[in-house]
């Protein structure tokens, strides 16, 4: 065979093989079709992907299937956790998952970029980021960021403290951001002056490591703490999140929208009335914390949840409002913006929650946490 | 020296190996700054306080104890070791399917030359696709496939990651070794008038097995690590990756826990590329020198 042939040969075997590749990539994504079934006593399956682990967070949708909630309703729900690198709203525009728990700032963003997406009901009626630094830092306004080295998990974690900040003038390029590990770590050992922390997770870690000056755990008086909730930046967080197009057209899947809706208020008010049963079934879910924190993040989260006056999961038009505020100021340290422009009116909604609480008015539940008060959780050593 | 000499003069220096390291461990954390060593701003040696490097005692000491202060809790070297046979069984369903497509692949492309101009390229830029973009579409297309009463299990779509790296550099390797033997070999086989089967079987497997051994054993080392980041990447519960964030975000107030997961891993990797080296025993008729993949 001469050269030149045979380097044509070549060429051409490559084309054929990228040509089949090309048309195989072409022909797939036939679109899952909805999840139908709900047959005269068959459960519908529904599938919910969470943002993270299982973890007191979620505290909520595990009682509401350990209590069996959801199968009241007539639903089998799968609940699905996160870890690495599954987004849930993208998991949801997918139609991999048929409901997905995200925060209201990251969907908005996945919301500019195409994504068909409403918020059926507002569980956090809170935000829950604080921004923690040593007592003795000086740092206890976000004005005082100014300089200073500023941690936050990125991957969209991060828009409130550039919210708060663009609300006291300052911009990315005045701190230094230095991105956080799952740990607190980093801040303990000063490479971060003010780290970015849950109140039901990270802040927790904190109060259950020892210091070494003294061998007992560090102490709230130890921190500075500034809630995010307290600023310009907050923003609302955990929310249950739908198909837009699907909850239009799909009778079927409004239907299972208001029952599935139904079970998780039922399940949110187990956890608030009993708060030890609800990290013990967390836990028993597959939840690795360990029982003193897991409490702690249950009892923390409930005080995100609760009361919640107008009823658990309803949208507050101002709370939303100030999100897409903050999201509209919010520049980040490569200078991008989370959002250019307001969501459309199909990002949130409160006619199915509505109907849900609506339809449990009458039941023995207290859906707007008038009764509802905190407990005092002892955290131990490493949250063991 | 006779056998048993030299087996023990084996362990011996295995267990000195482990020994020096412990020493040089808890040596450069008696002896190294606290805030470890830096040259300007760059730290480039690390911090060796009890949160960074805690004591070896502590680490091996925390693995008997239980994973949690709840009753129902296992200690933490059991259930590191359930994660770690779980996912060195995701690996292994990764990495037999990775043998069958490479040597699949390098039978075809030793076979027809075409072939291999036109698959080759492929394969290369098969691994120039970064996992973490991988990953998720993996795990959407997963949870699509259903077929009859068989539905895509979660741990498939680590596993098929797990294949997507192990089977690189076994079709490399394979294809290298099948084409290793010389033309006079070759010409041999035709004077016998042996068709194709016959010389795969006779010739060109036998003259393979050195270059597969490498490529197999670096296929389960990469089928273990992509089952590792798979399963953080996809939330994969109940494998050693899991264990590792979970464990990483406990690590402020138990620094020694988050090394336990970390012990596991390495072990894994050791047992993973060991179970290969029994292979080698198996076919050490055809292995007299092992060629580097």
């Amino acid at each position: 065979m001469k050269h030149s042939t045979r380097r044509g040969l070549a060429a051409g075997a490559f084309a054929v093989t990228a040509a089949f590749l090309l048309a195989a990539c072409s022909s797939g994504d036939s679109g899952g079709s909805g999840d139908g079934g709900g047959g005269d006593g068959e459960l519908t399956p529904v599938k919910l992907q969470l943002q993270w682990l299982p973890q007191g967070q979620f505290a909520g949708y595990f009682a509401a299937a350990d209590q069996g909630f959801f199968e009241e309703e007539g639903l089998d729900v799968e609940i699905i956790p996160s870890g690495g690198d599954i987004v849930p709203q993208d998991a949801l525009a997918n139609g991999d998952v048929d409901y997905a728990i995200a925060w209201v700032p990251k969907v908005l963003g996945s919301i500019e970029q195409g994504a068909n997406l409403t918020d059926i009901a507002q569980i956090f009626q809170r935000s829950g980021t604080l921004q923690v630094s040593w007592a003795d830092s000086g740092i206890e306004e976000v004005a005082d960021f100014e300089g200073k080295k500023i941690g936050s998990w990125g991957f969209g974690n991060e828009w409130e403290i550039f919210a708060a900040m663009a609300a006291e003038g300052l911009d990315a390029s005045t701190v230094e951001i230095i991105t956080q590990d799952f740990n607190m770590n980093a801040f303990l050992q000063g490479d971060i002056d003010a780290a970015q922390a849950m109140t039901y997770n990270e802040y927790a870690q904190l109060l259950e490591t020892p210091n070494p000056d003294t061998g007992e755990l560090y102490q709230p008086e130890d921190f500075n703490v500034i809630s995010y909730e307290d600023t310009e930046g907050a923003m609302l967080q955990d929310a249950i999140w739908a198909d837009t197009e699907r909850l239009d057209s799909d009778t079927e899947y409004q239907e299972t929208t208001v029952k599935f809706l139904k079970a998780v208020i039922k399940g949110w008010a187990f956890a608030a009335a009993n708060p030890e049963d609800a990290a013990d079934i967390t836990i028993a879910a597959g939840s690795g914390w360990g029982p003193s924190h897991e409490l702690w993040m249950v009892n923390e989260t409930n005080k995100l949840i609760w009361p919640s006056d107008a009823g658990i999961g309803i949208i507050d038009e101002a709370a939303w409002d100030k999100t897409v505020a903050g999201a509209l100021a919010a520049v980040n340290e490569a200078g991008d913006h989370l959002i250019t422009e307001e969501p459309p009116a199909t990002a949130w909604s409160n006619e199915w929650i509505e109907q849900a609480l609506s339809e449990l008015e009458g039941e023995d539940l207290d859906l707007t946490g008038a009764d509802w008060s905190p407990i005092d959780v002892t955290l131990e050593e490493g949250g063991n | 020296m006779t056998t048993a000499a030299r087996r023990a003069a084996v362990v011996g220096w295995g267990v000195a190996g482990l020994l020096l390291l412990v020493v040089l461990w808890e040596g450069y954390k008696l002896l190294a700054p606290a805030d470890g060593v830096l040259i300007g701003e760059t730290r480039v040696l690390p911090r060796t306080t009890d949160l960074a490097m805690p004591h070896v005692w502590d680490m091996f000491g925390r693995l008997a104890e239980p994973v949690t202060r709840s009753p129902s809790a296992q200690p933490l070297w059991l259930v590191i070791l359930l994660g770690a046979l779980t996912t060195l069984g995701i690996a292994a369903a990764g990495w037999l399917v990775g043998v069958v497509v490479g040597i699949g692949l390098a039978l075809v492309m030793q076979r027809w030359r075409v072939a291999e101009w036109g698959l080759l390229p492929w394969i290369v830029l098969s691994q120039t696709v970064p996992l973490i973009a991988f990953a998720p579409i993996v795990k959407s297309w997963g949870s699509r496939v259903e077929i009859g009463s068989f539905e895509w299990q979660d741990w498939m779509s680590v596993a098929l990651i797990a294949s997507y790296l192990a089977f690189f550099p076994i079709a490399i390797g394979a294809l290298k070794g099948l084409q290793s033997p010389d033309r006079i070999h070759e010409e041999l086989m035709q004077s016998y008038a042996a068709g194709y089967w016959a010389t795969l079987m006779k010739l060109r497997f036998p003259a393979a097995v050195p270059y597969l051994l490498p490529a197999l054993r670096l296929g389960a080392a990469n089928a273990v690590i992509g089952a590792v980041v798979a399963e953080v990447s996809t939330g994969l519960q109940g494998g050693i990756g899991r264990l590792l964030i979970q464990f990483a975000g406990q690590a402020s107030g138990d620094p020694a826990k988050a090394w336990g997961p970390i012990f596991g891993a390495i072990v894994l990797g050791l047992v993973a590329a060991g179970s290969v080296a029994l292979l080698g025993v198996i076919l050490k008729n055809y292995r007299r020198t092992e060629e580097t993949a």
